[in-house]
Parts: C-alpha cells; structure tokens; sequence
C-alpha cells in the first residue's frame, strides 16, 4: 500500500485513540481531507522542484510506534546542550518520555501538546492559537489531521525565562520504518522571552521520516530566540514546517543549523501582524555525501516599519545538494520596510549543487529591500596565503569555511549553544581549529 | 642558505623567469629591484610555493634540500616566509588566532606539541611591541579594513612572530608613510642574525636606506641582468632603469 493510501486509512483508527470531543476533532478531519485531496508535493510544484520526495516515500513507515524501549540519559546526553541548565520535553519515537523531561507550570506552562489538547484550562489558548497560522498545505494538513503530541509552551506576559527549552525528539529504531508528526505550539505573551532550541535525532539506521509542524506566536513586545539543531543520520528525514505569526514591536529569530540527515527541508514562514516587527533567519549548512538540504522561506510584511533580516551560508561537499529559496512579500500597506536577504554558496566538489532563488514581491512603494546570492569556490589567494605561513591545505581549507560560516554565530546569544555550533562546524569540516571563534 | 641555478617558470605558458641565479648566504640581505613586469614578485611567489606557477627548468635548493616537491606549507614550515605585496583579507578570523593556528601547525609539522597559551601570549606582547602594534588590532579581523601600512606592519609582525630562516619581503615599502617605514624597517633590522637572510625585493630604494643590503640584484625580463653592492640601489635611484634596459638590448 502506498504512504499515503495507508496514512489516510490509519486516520480512523488514529480518530478512535483521540478525544472525538476535543476541540481540534473538527479541524484534525478538516486537514485529512486536504490532505487527500493534496497528497504529498511533487517536483511539479514550483516549491518542490528541487526536492524530491518521492524515494523516502517508498518506505514502509509505521504510523503508529510500539511502546518503545526507554532511553538512559547517559546514553543520549550528548544530543541535548548538557552544560546549560534547561527546560527539556523529550520524545522517544513520538512518545513523551517523563523521566527524560523537565517540564514546569510554574507561572509559564512548559509541557506537552496531548495535555494542551485535552485539559479544559489549555481550552481558551487551543482555541485561540491551535491551527490558525499553519498553512493548508498537504504535508502540514496531515500533521494536523495527526496531531496529537509534542511541545506546548505558553508564557504568560512580562516573564523572561532565564533557562532555555529544549525540545528534541528521538527515534530509537524500534520499527523498521518509522513517520513521525510532531506538533508544537509556542504562545509568548507581551513583553516575554523566551529561548528554545530543537533538536531531532535518530539513534539507528533505520529510515525516519519527520513531519514536523511548530506554530509561534510572538505577541506585543515579545523576544524569541529558536535554534534549530540539524545533525541526523543518514538514514533520517525531516520536513519542518514553521510558522511565526509576530505582533508590534516583536523580534524572533531562527537559526538553523543543518549539518546532516537524508533530506532535510525547511519551511519557515513569518508573518507581521503589526508594526516595528523585526523577524530574523539565519543559517549555517554544511552537508556533504548525497545528502540534500532545502531552505525555503516566506517572510509577509503586512504592516508598516518592519525589518526582516535573512542570512544563509552553505557549504557543500561531494554530492550533496541544497536549496534556497527566499519568498519576501512586502504589502501595499506596509511602507518603510526594510528587508535584508542573502544567501551565500561554497561548492567544495564540483558534484555539489545549489539551486538558490530569491523571490521578491514588492508592492508598496517606499521600501528597502536587498537581496544577493552567491555561488563560488574557495579563494585560491586566500589559500595561498594561509598555506605559505605554515597551515597545511586541509586545516587552511577549514579555517576559510570557518570564517565564511562565522558571522551567521554572531547573533546566537546562547554561548553554550555558540560554542558546541562551532564545536560541530569544525567536526563537520574535519578539522581541528584550535581556538573558538 | 637559499641557492636558485637557472630557474626558469611560467605562468599559463607565458614565460616570466628565463634563467635566474642566485645565492644568498647566512646573515646576508639581497636586494632584488627591477622594473615593473620583470618578474620580482614572481620571483617571490615561485620560491613560496605558489601553484599557479609552472617551474620549466632549474632548481630551488633552500639548505641543501630542492623546493620542488614540496608544497608552500611545507616550504614555511622549513623556514621560508613571504611578506605578500598585497596581503589577502580573511573576514573571521582574528590575527591573533590566525597567528596561533600557523605556529602551531608549524610546530605539530616538526613534532612539536603546540605551544603553551602563556608562552604564545608573551610572545604576541614581545612582539606587537616591536612592530608598535596596539593590542587591539590583534584581536581585529585578518587584514580586514586595514590601512595599507596595517597590513605591511602585520605582515613584519607574522614575520617576527614565525622567525624564518629566509625572509622575503615583496615590495614591503609600498604604501607605507616614513613612520610606518620606520617601524617595519626597525623590525626586520632586530629580527636580522648572522643564521637568517633576507630578501627585499623593491622597486625604490628608499626602504634599503632602512634595511642596508649587501647585495643588489636587478631583474629584468626574467633574468638578473646586473649585480652589486648598495651602491648600485643608490645609482638606480638617481639614473632610473633606462640605461640598465639600453645595456641589455644594446
């Protein structure tokens, strides 16, 4: 049977585990239907012309997991930022893993979606929130019309929350074949801020597929600052779908950091709802082998006096392949923006490719918008110059990337996050630096 | 130290070197002048390694052993340096790491262990001193935004701070007011022994009333066509290169 002809037929029996009075019963039958109507995207939609489902898809993936083994932290320390002290939700094959947790609802609710979905005193935010920035799309509709477990954080207004969340979900390998739908839910009320950091990791190779939706809400005066950590197997997928709706005078910020995994592809979407809204992407991809990641991004300046910053390096060795393409859409209405967009390319091998589109649809009149991509090689003077003061070709190699990739940490305020990104850059480039940046 | 017979290079198939001599000994300077286009920072850059460059014939013995396998890495760390005419800008990485990174390796190349933090910060104050270098520039970008002087007195700096055998310096003058000719020039002067040998190569004389040289060399379509003492920098100076190209085509 096919994926999705088997997803569509599990949807009853998954209908029949879940609350049929829960509130999001309605909208999780809505999202099945678009999803049959949509299926899975193809190469002939221009936002999928570069990335290829369709072998991933091939896989026998179980939609619902066995109860899985429990994990040692010991054992799996080395995936979560371990030298901070944090917030953490964790999730082994879909499932919520207490003993791996640390949620809180003291003054700020940290915990979990399938709590939220179903506990009357999360009603009013559900109903609010739950659904209402995610496009209709087919892959985020099939996260939806399976939504039923993942992050559920709402601060409340005027809280910084000192201590970072981090949310990562594991996959162990007790199937043969797994497909995941996490679904994440970030309400941060005025004035607050909060940081959190994503991570998913496969422990075996076992093909994964990841379907994962995150909706945030970034209300009056709000800070949040997301990091998404990228460094899966090569046998492990990931579809992120993010959506961040902001208010006035709100700032978020996404950094992505993709440094592994099969396929990895990105949809992150801002809107501004308000004005003064600054909206930050950046990322760092270094891949190589035949894996493919794909940045496509949308940021809606609705309103007026707005920024939006994107900053994307990558790297590519051997055969890898990676996409970027930056939708910005600037309204009528929204006069005095100020968009900044690039996207800058080192191909290590000639078989690597990168296929990079910006996308600008401008329609007020007074704005500034920039935008630039590049594609190039290592500079052979630069080379040259490092090598004739004694840094063999390998380590100068390495130290040019460092430096290309470097700026992009400039805005990562986390130093524990800063220094293990760095700690993995120079992993990835095979190389010991000796110093941090 | 350093003994060049009949070198002769190219670059995509144009000829720049036709058979060049030359024998530089411990505790020597050479200087190396010429006209624009004969073929002086060539010169420096085929002793340094660089690829791009194809040696057609002749040799390059650095101490009894031939460059000609060895890759520019391996020639630094056998004690070659080059001061570049026009240093290339790395944007993050600070000069301070940058110089850790290159006397590490140095070192790890020679079996050495790195070199203990304590150790290579005294050494960055000995030296940044010499060369009058504030503090804060060393914790600046890699030739990012500096001055044209900045970089020459970086460069001197990276000389000092790797102690060469055979220290090249390709037109370090150029772009450098009196001061900034000063400070470099007192710095390759200090760094100077009766075991290590410079090679200045210049287009003016004024950098060899700093750095006195024991020979001169002209150069000229590729070839050393006339050599002699400080004297003849002086005479060049005052007559120009005409009369060395009259003599030679005569």
């Amino acid at each position: 049977m096919e994926l999705k002809e088997k997803l569509v037929s599990s949807f009853m029996a998954f209908e029949n585990t879940v609350d049929v009075d829960s509130p999001v019963h309605d909208i999780r039958i809505d999202a099945m239907k678009t999803f049959e109507a949509e299926g899975f995207p193809h190469k002939k939609l221009e936002a999928w012309k570069y990335t290829s489902l369709k072998s991933i898809l091939k896989n026998d993936f179980s939609v619902f997991p066995k109860e899985n083994e429990a994990l040692e932290y010991k054992d799996i320390k080395k995936y979560f930022i371990h030298d901070i002290d944090a917030y953490k939700i964790i999730f082994v094959d879909g499932k919520y893993s207490s003993h791996l947790s640390a949620t809180t609802h003291d003054g700020i609710d940290v915990c979990l979606m399938s709590s939220a979905l179903t506990k009357p005193k999360y009603k009013l935010i559900i109903d609010n929130y739950f659904n209402k920035i995610a496009t209709k799309d087919g892959l985020s509709s099939l996260n939806t019309a399976f939504s039923a477990e993942g992050a559920y954080i709402h601060i409340p207004k005027n809280r910084v929350v000192e201590k970072p969340i981090q949310i990562i979900h594991f996959s162990t390998g007790n199937e043969a074949a797994l497909m995941l739908q996490p679904r994440n839910l970030v309400v941060v009320d005025e004035n607050s801020h909060v940081q959190i950091i994503e991570r998913h990791q496969s422990l075996t190779e076992n093909p994964v597929l990841t379907n994962s939706v995150t909706e945030i809400f970034v209300n009056k005066r709000a800070i949040v600052d997301y990091y998404k950590i990228q460094n899966d197997k090569q046998s492990a997928s990931l579809i992120d779908n993010t959506f961040v709706n902001q208010k006035q005078e709100s700032l978020a910020k996404v950094h992505t950091f993709s440094f592994g995994g099969k396929l990895t592809r990105n949809n992150l979407n801002f809107y501004q709802n308000g004005e003064r809204i600054d909206s930050t992407m950046k990322g760092i991809t270094i891949i190589g082998d035949k894996q493919h990641v794909d940045h496509n991004t949308l940021v809606h300046h609705i309103e007026p006096n707005c920024e939006s910053h994107q900053d994307y390096k990558g790297i590519y060795d051997a055969n890898s392949t990676g996409v970027f393409n930056g939708k910005v859409v600037v309204e009528k209405e929204a006069q005095k923006t100020n968009a900044f967009q690039a996207n800058n390319n080192i191909l290590v091998s000639d078989k690597a490719t990168i296929n990079t589109k910006p996308q600008l649809e401008i329609f007020a009149d007074d704005v500034r918008c920039t935008h630039g991509c590049t594609i190039g090689q290592l500079d052979e003077s630069a080379m040259f110059y490092l090598r004739s003061r004694g840094i063999p070709e390998k380590e100068a190699r390495g130290l040019l990337m460092f430096a290309f990739s470097n700026n992009v940490l400039d805005s990562v305020k986390i130093p524990e996050i800063k220094s293990r990104i760095t700690k993995l850059i120079a992993q990835k480039l095979g190389v010991n630096i000796g110093f941090d940046l | 130290m350093l003994k060049i017979n009949n070198l002769h290079a190219s670059v995509e198939d144009k000829p720049i070197l036709r058979g060049i001599n030359l024998d530089v000994k411990p505790g020597e300077v050479h200087a190396i002048m010429g006209p624009n286009g004969s073929g002086k920072s060539t010169l420096a850059s085929v002793i340094a390694g660089k690829e791009e460059y194809e040696v057609e014939d002749g040799e390059i013995i650095l101490n009894g052993e031939d460059l000609e396998e060895l890759s520019a890495e391996e020639r630094a760390h056998r004690g070659i340096f080059l001061s570049f005419q026009y240093p290339v800008e790395i944007p993050g990485v600070s000069v301070t790491n940058f110089m850790k990174t290159a006397i590490n390796e140095t070192r790890k190349a020679k079996g050495l262990e790195d070199m203990p933090a304590n150790e290579m910060l005294k050494l960055i104050r000995e030296k940044s001193e010499l060369l009058e270098i504030d503090r804060k520039f060393l914790s600046r970008s890699l030739n990012e935004g500096f001055s044209g002087g900045e970089k020459k007195r970086n460069e001197i700096f990276q000389m000092a701070m790797l102690e060469p055998k055979l220290a090249i310096l390709d037109e370090t003058d150029s772009g450098l007011d009196i001061d900034a000719l000063r400070i470099v020039a007192n710095g390759v002067n200090k760094l100077k022994s009766k075991d290590n040998a410079v090679v200045v190569i210049t287009h003016y004389q004024r950098l060899l009333d700093h750095i006195v040289p024991d020979y001169v060399h002209v150069l000229y379509n590729g070839r050393i066509v006339k050599s002699g003492t400080a004297a003849l920098a002086h005479e060049l100076e005052a007559k120009g290169y005409d009369w060395i190209k009259e003599e030679v085509n005569a």
